[in-house]
């Protein structure tokens, strides 16, 4: 029995009621739905309000995170008086500001394979608007155990891919990429960048989807991928086809329960720059400073890519970006003492290993980057 | 000759280019002139073994390649290919 509408809601809805494909009926619908959106970052922001808008009955929110300063160049859900503010009261505030119809249950923890099942059996359809390859995985296996549709988007600098994963239909995410990269191959928008309105675009489409599936109208997108590149102005549909050898959603299943995804994909399960390489082989901004007067020689190698030196940079530093480094170690000696950086000490902790396994026993990492030179040793350089 | 569109997470490797025209009767032989006009991208696609990484695939027109003939796959002179990686911001 769907639940009736007040006047109050048919004058909200009414754009709604006029569509022959939503109607009082499928209003109703939505009414009685339940979404669960993982992530209110980028996609997460666009899609949990036009599910609030749209009257999606009860929208649960998944995030731990804060709202920082940086996020809100794409995080439209969050304001500037929000900063510091828990993710998902921030936005359930916005959610009720827009339709205080909509119930927001908000889960303020890690989704991870101890809560994620318990979180998410009580929703119809679940929306994967994480930031990290773990996460999409566990999004992926939870909602193939589970027998619901995953509204799957994903984003990085102006690209775009939206699917919906069913595996009671179609093919699951496992399905188009059996396994993650190994960490650092790809990566994350922390690191490489995105365009602010990417995420409105997808994250709306993902809502698009969620819509449809509640109402049961329309193509869903079972079976196909939609590929969006924001700069090339393109929409490109490729067909996805369940693999049968699929480790979660094939005939023989490896995966029956929820297993560790941190271990799976070799990193954690955010999209946070850990900054660091671990042992004695970094360096904190302070102790640089002070080797910097004492040494005689210490060679500063910079691994960012050459725009960012424009944001802020190190007096006397080689350039020489990550993705370079393996081809140009010959313009470095590895006799040198050395401190490799990069924006926050992600990529240079990369460099590092890459130095160590050539033989550069006397590098170190800057942890935190050059962002943490700017907050504890030099206030005159801006974060970023 | 066929041409292969690049994502942007790959066009550092391509020298920013986001299509490329490559030589090639067949998949293999086709990514096989990628990498040697670009041989960075290698690493990206390709594992120890030369087998694709489990992380890309590669669509002709609107099919993966994985249900046609695979690495094997011929190829029309105006066969346009697309290189799917998987990413993960949001």
């Amino acid at each position: 029995m769907l639940p009736t509408l007040n006047h109050e809601e048919i004058l909200r809805y009414s754009r709604h009621l006029l569509i022959p494909e939503v109607g009082l009926e499928g209003q109703r619908k939505l009414k009685a739905a339940s979404v669960l959106v993982i992530g209110t970052g980028g996609l997460g922001s666009p899609t949990a309000l036009y599910l609030a808008a749209a009257g999606v009955g009860r929208i649960g929110l998944v995030d731990y995170d804060v709202v920082d300063f940086s996020n809100l160049q794409r995080q439209v859900i969050h304001g500037t008086s929000g900063i510091g503010m828990l993710k998902v009261e921030s936005a359930r505030q916005r959610m009720l500001d827009l339709n205080p119809d909509v119930q927001v249950d908000v889960y303020n923890e890690p989704f991870t394979s101890d809560n994620a099942m318990q979180i998410a059996a009580d929703y119809d359809v679940i929306i994967d608007g994480t930031d990290n390859f773990p996460t999409r995985y566990l999004t992926n296996d939870l909602c193939v155990l589970l027998g619901k549709p995953n509204v799957y988007g994903s984003i990085f600098r102006f690209d775009g891919q939206v699917s919906v994963f069913d595996a009671r239909r179609g093919p699951c995410y496992r399905c188009l990429f059996p396994e993650p990269p190994p960490p650092g191959l790809v990566p994350s928008c922390a690191e490489g960048g995105v365009l602010g309105v990417l995420p409105g675009t997808i994250g709306t489409l993902q809502a698009t989807e969620a819509l449809k599936l509640i109402l049961d109208v329309g193509e869903p997108l079972i079976g196909r991928l939609l590929l969006y590149n924001a700069l090339d102005m393109s929409f490109e549909f490729v067909k996805l086809k369940k693999n049968p050898k699929c480790k979660v959603c094939g005939p023989n299943p490896e995966v029956t329960e929820l297993i560790d995804y941190e271990a799976f994909c070799g990193v954690p399960g955010h999209d946070h720059d850990q900054g660091e390489v671990g042992g004695d082989w970094d360096i904190s901004a302070p102790e640089l400073e002070k080797r910097m007067k004492t040494a005689n020689h210490l060679v500063l190698l910079d691994v960012r890519e050459p725009h960012e030196l424009e944001i802020s940079a190190l007096d006397g530093a080689t350039n020489i970006p990550l993705g370079q480094l393996a081809s140009r170690l010959s313009e470095l000696d590895s006799a040198d003492d050395m401190v490799v950086f990069c924006k926050s000490g992600t990529r240079s902790a990369r460099a590092l290993e890459l130095l160590l396994s050539a033989g550069f026993r006397k590098a170190k990492n800057l942890k935190g980057g050059i962002n943490a030179w700017a907050r504890e040793v030099d206030p005159e350089l801006p974060v970023y | 000759m066929p041409s292969l569109r690049i994502p942007t997470p790959l066009r550092s490797y391509t020298a920013g280019k986001s299509e490329v025209d490559l030589q090639g009767t067949t998949v293999a032989e086709m990514m096989q002139d990628l990498v040697v006009q670009y041989p960075a991208i290698q690493p990206h696609l390709f594992n120890g073994n030369h087998a694709l990484r489990p992380f890309v695939n590669i669509f002709l027109g609107e099919d993966n390649i994985k249900d046609l003939q695979g690495m094997d796959t011929p190829l029309e002179s105006d066969d346009r290919l697309l290189l799917i990686p998987s990413i993960a911001g949001g």
